[in-house]
This record gives structure tokens, C-alpha cells and sequence, in this order.
């Protein structure tokens, strides 16, 4: 009996100890674990969810408020508005993005994929960190055009938010650093590993068609060095040629205030790039025919011209023959799974 | 069994040595001084006036008029400095100073060892890593709207007001910027004019700082507003950061 109990209070004081070392959350349960376990050939994430332990609750309490309205000034808009879960999380409708009362603004809504990965964020890279990434467009006043105040005060008065929120963070209110993480947790876990492509070099050699097999040698010869494989971007920003001038939009400039960015952009991952039209920083191309007719013969100089673009004959040479298997390559690139994962998909 | 109830000794005892550790420590034959606090009033002025927020004019160095309607600062990181060299950093040192809120211009610093202080420190701003560890609280959230939302960062002072000599009549000062070329982050240390700050338990000693802000628009840099009226990060800003190093002075210290 004293045996008993000594062991009843044993169990307890362990239960104590470990409470005190992880704040009582609940058991970490990482919703794409599945997945992580096959990305040998992806890099280290940069976003680790230090300070923001990734639970099963911070998941679902941040993909509720990806898809909730409340987040933008009139109730109208929510993050998924613009990023649509069969568009690889980007708009197909509109070229640059679409806010309240039918506003545009100036750039073309990027798809969203391992965004984990990511060192910096937008076409500008002006935002450093993936927990700071939803203020710009839920403060925007052509997208959501809310303020962070009026946001908390709209959760703490909705008693089901403060209390999911209170089951993720196990505080009292909620704050701005509790929805920057818990959107967090949910834009995080947006890991998209499980195309054709990634069958592939996970040693399914029949995943890949044999023309697609032939787009990744153009791939690999003629596109890698920007849009490097498994995250298909190499984080980089480049002027690929569009313009040849800025007026319209310095790019990576406006963040650096360096000439030398002058009409840069950020090197779009190519993930799911056949479902994610329109393309460019400016969504001026509707397919991916007149993106590789862009490369082909469209590269206009400039002073600020990728050095891989410059020469007597600005661009990428391509044979039709090698167009036909790319297009048949970036094919590959579709993540169904991703596309259609009833995880990510709206709740409400 | 043997195995699994020695682990929870293991885990009890731990929990026991844990509970105890602040308090089993103690020698009672040589308590030191407790721990005290000081308290810092930021007294924000132009010249020898006190700063309004209402329609009161001012003249900065160069002749131009202007009038201010909000003036909001950070200072962080603060460190109290011993004449041997010794010093205490506070840890989580962040304070929104905001001229428009009279509580935020009063800030107490507690848990400081006790001790004779003879120097004073402190960031104008945010240090870098504060700036690239995402989402914060308290002073630092970025609801307290001193977050640039475009272009990651704190605004470090924010001054705005107007000016008959501004081209369009606004001024608009957002000084911050962490990086290379721009950074705008200073730190200082206002002479404490040879007093000491005396920190012991059940003393509060209180450091009347004066902040100018005619100081902002002159110094190493003379800002002319007809030239100058907005910034928000980049070299013009850090232009402005230059002289406001000097804006910070300790006028007296009540023991």
C-alpha cells in the first residue's frame, strides 16, 4: 500500500518536472511528420519554431485563422482568399493582389510552399522572418486593411478564439506574438514534398515519363543555377529581363536602397508552378509557354541584368524540342497530395 | 521495476533541488545589501521649454518653425556600470518612451545588485537580434505600431508634425534601420556628472534625463526641413541618428 501511493506520488512529481521544463504544452504532434522524414535532399529549415513548439492545437488554431475574414478591416478577406489551397496557395483570377473594396495592388500573389525554408519573404524579400510575414498584407490598406490592435481586441472578444488560444499559448489574452505563431505553426507545416519529382529522387525511377526525364537534363543544364532542386529556388534576386526600366517597380531596391537591386526580384520557387498562373512579379504571363518564350527571345538589357541572362544574345537559347520537355518537366513538379491535403484545406 | 523507481527517485529528488535552490543557498552571517531599483524620467523638452503636443510652435537651430504631434522612442538594453569596470545589464531591457502616455516616461528598473553605480548605458532603439527574431510582446509588439510592416524592422524614434518650411507641410520622422549601410542603431551614455547612483533595497534613486528634440535636427548634420520633412529608414535617417545621439542628458539625480 505505502509502496503504492509512493509510486502514485513518484508519477506525479515526474509529471511536475516535466511541466516545468515544457510549460505544460501539450505533446508536440508535427502534422506533416510523414513527410519530413523524406527531405534528405531539402537543406535545414531556417524557421525551427524556436520559442513556438509546433502542437497539433497551434496547427489547426493557425489554419482556422488563414481561412477567417476577421483578420481583414471589413470581415471580407482572409488569407485564403488570395491563397487557394487548389492553386498551390496563389490566385489564378488576379495578376497582382486583390483586397478590400475590389482594390489591386502591385504584385502577384506568390504560391506558398516550404515556406519553412525560406530566408526572407515577399518579391523584395523585405520581411525577415515567417512569424512577420501576415502584418504586411493583413496592414496593407489595397489587401486587408486591418490593424494589429483592432485584430486582438476582435479575438479576445470571440470566446472560442480565447479559448483555443489559451490551450495553444496558456495565457490569459491573446496577443499579436500568440497569432503571428500560431499562423505560423499552420504556413509552416505547408510542406509540399510529394510530387512526381520527389517520387523520383526518392528512387522511384518510373515517377518521371521519359520526356520529363529529358526536361530534367534541360532543367538541370539550363535552369538550376537559379531555381536550384528539391526547393527549386535558390533564394536568390535577380533581374531576369523583363524591363528595362524600373519606374514601375525598383523590386529588391525598395528594401536595400542599393542601384545595384534595381528591379530585382526574388526567384520563385517553381513547386507547383503549372497550377500557380499567373507568373512573374507582376503576374504579366498566363502560361508557362510565354514564360519559357520570355527566356527564349523576350530578355530585354539592362545595367542590373542577371549576369546567367546577359550576352550578345540576352536570354536562354531553347530548341522547341527542349520547351516541350521542360513544360513536361515542371509537370512533374505538381504535388496533388499538396494541392488537395484535407489538412491544409479550409475548415469553416 | 528497480530501474523505473529509481528514475523517479531521480525525478523527485530533482524537483526537491529545484524547489529549493533559491532559498537553501542563503548564508545568514553574510547577507549582502538586497537588491534595489532606480527609476528613469524621460523629460522630453525642445531647449528649455517642455514638449507639447498640442498647437505650441518651436524654432529649431536653423530658424524653421514647427510643431510636434507625436514623439515616441525606444531606449533598451540598459546597463548600470560600476567605477571598478563591474556592470549589470538588465535582462529583457526593452522601453517604448511615448509623449502622449505620462506613465511611459517613468521607467523603474528593479532587481538591480546593490551597489555604488557611477555610469549609465543605453541603446536608442532595438539591437539587431531583437529585429530579426520575429514576432515579441510587450514595448515590442507590433501593435504598439513601431514596426515597419513592408520592410522588417523597429522605428527606432518616431517624430511627426508639421512645419510651415516642409514642402508639403508634414513632418514625418521614422528613424530606424539595423543594417549596413543604415544602421541607426546608437548607443549611449549620458554623463551621470560625476553622482552616483546609490542601489540598495528600499532606495530608489531617480535620474531626471532631459530629451531634446531640437536635437534631432542639429549636430553633425543641420536638418533643413525645406530639404528634409520625411524619412522612414534609409540615409537620410541615419543622418538624423547622428545628431540625436546628443539628445539624451542626465539633468539631476534625486538619491
Amino acid at each position: 500500500m505505502v509502496r503504492q501511493v509512493w509510486k502514485q506520488f513518484c508519477h506525479l512529481s515526474f509529471l511536475v518536472v516535466s511541466c516545468g521544463i515544457t510549460a505544460c504544452n501539450p505533446e508536440p504532434v508535427v502534422p506533416t511528420e510523414g513527410v519530413n522524414a523524406q527531405l534528405s535532399y531539402f537543406p535545414e529549415p531556417v524557421y525551427q519554431y524556436q520559442n513556438n513548439p509546433l502542437t497539433r492545437v497551434g496547427f489547426e488554431l493557425g489554419r482556422k485563422l488563414f481561412y477567417d475574414p476577421i483578420l481583414s478591416e471589413d470581415g471580407s478577406i482572409s488569407c485564403g482568399s488570395c491563397h487557394k489551397q487548389f492553386a498551390a496557395f496563389a490566385d489564378l483570377e488576379h495578376s497582382v493582389s486583390h483586397g478590400l473594396n475590389n482594390q489591386l495592388g502591385t504584385r502577384n500573389t506568390p504560391a506558398l510552399a516550404n515556406l519553412r525554408w525560406n530566408p526572407n519573404f515577399f518579391w523584395d524579400g523585405g520581411v525577415n522572418h515567417l512569424e512577420l510575414v501576415p502584418l504586411a498584407p493583413i496592414t496593407n490598406p489595397v489587401e486587408m486593411g486591418s490593424n494589429v490592435n483592432s485584430i486582438i481586441r476582435k479575438l479576445n472578444r470571440d470566446p472560442g478564439y480565447v479559448t483555443e488560444f489559451r490551450k495553444v499559448f496558456h495565457q490569459d489574452s491573446v496577443n499579436s506574438q500568440q497569432l503571428f505563431r500560431a499562423l505560423a505553426q499552420f504556413t509552416g507545416e505547408l510542406i509540399s514534398a510529394s510530387a512526381p519529382y520527389d517520387q523520383y529522387v526518392n528512387g522511384k525511377t518510373d515517377a518521371l515519363t521519359a520526356e520529363q526525364k529529358q526536361g530534367l537534363l534541360v532543367f538541370e543544364a539550363k535552369c538550376s543555377a537559379c531555381h536550384k532542386p528539391g526547393l527549386f529556388t535558390d533564394h536568390s534576386f535577380r533581374n531576369n529581363g523583363l524591363n528595362s526600366d524600373f519606374k514601375q517597380d525598383p523590386g529588391r531596391r525598395i528594401i536595400t536602397d542599393q542601384p545595384t537591386d534595381e528591379g530585382k526580384f526574388k526567384v520563385p520557387s517553381l513547386r507547383n508552378v503549372t497550377v500557380s498562373s499567373p507568373y512573374m512579379h507582376d503576374g504579366r504571363f498566363r502560361t508557362l509557354v510565354q514564360v519559357l518564350e520570355h527566356y527564349a527571345k523576350g530578355v530585354k538589357t539592362s545595367a542590373t541584368l542577371d549576369p546567367l541572362l546577359a550576352g550578345a544574345n540576352p536570354g536562354i537559347a531553347l530548341s522547341d524540342e527542349e520547351k516541350k520537355q521542360l513544360l513536361a518537366f515542371l509537370e512533374a513538379l505538381t504535388d496533388k497530395k499538396f494541392i488537395t491535403d484535407p489538412r491544409f484545406a479550409d475548415p469553416f | 521495476m528497480q530501474n523505473l523507481l529509481s528514475k523517479y527517485t531521480a525525478s523527485v529528488a530533482l524537483a526537491f533541488i529545484s524547489l529549493c535552490t533559491p532559498s537553501c543557498k542563503e548564508d545568514p552571517d553574510t547577507t549582502p545589501a538586497l537588491p534595489g531599483q532606480v527609476t528613469l524620467e524621460f523629460d522630453n523638452v525642445v531647449g528649455d521649454a517642455a514638449l507639447s503636443l498640442d498647437d505650441q510652435e518651436y524654432t529649431n537651430a536653423n530658424g524653421d518653425k514647427f510643431k510636434v504631434s507625436m514623439f515616441k522612442y525606444y531606449i533598451s538594453n540598459l546597463i548600470f556600470k560600476k567605477a571598478d569596470g563591474t556592470e549589470y545589464k538588465q535582462p529583457e531591457s526593452y522601453y517604448l518612451i511615448d509623449e502622449s502616455t505620462p506613465n511611459s516616461k517613468l521607467v523603474t528598473i528593479k532587481d538591480i545588485p546593490a551597489g555604488e553605480y557611477t555610469g549609465l548605458t543605453f541603446t536608442i532603439g532595438v539591437d539587431s537580434v531583437r529585429n530579426v527574431s520575429g514576432a515579441q510582446t510587450g514595448a515590442l509588439d507590433t501593435a504598439n505600431g513601431m514596426f515597419w510592416t513592408w520592410k522588417s524592422g523597429y522605428v527606432f524614434v518616431k517624430l511627426e508634425g508639421t512645419s510651415p518650411q516642409s514642402q508639403n507641410g508634414g513632418l514625418v520622422f521614422h528613424i530606424g534601420g539595423f543594417q549596413k549601410p543604415n544602421n541607426t542603431i546608437r548607443t549611449v551614455s549620458p554623463s551621470l556628472n560625476g553622482n552616483k547612483l546609490l542601489v540598495e533595497g528600499g532606495k530608489n534613486p531617480e535620474v531626471h534625463m532631459k530629451v531634446n528634440v531640437l536635437k534631432m535636427f542639429q549636430g553633425v548634420n543641420t536638418i533643413k526641413f525645406a530639404e528634409l520633412a520625411t524619412t522612414m529608414g534609409g540615409e537620410n535617417s541615419v543622418k538624423v541618428a547622428d545628431n540625436y545621439v546628443n539628445m539624451f542628458t542626465v539633468d539631476h539625480i534625486h538619491p
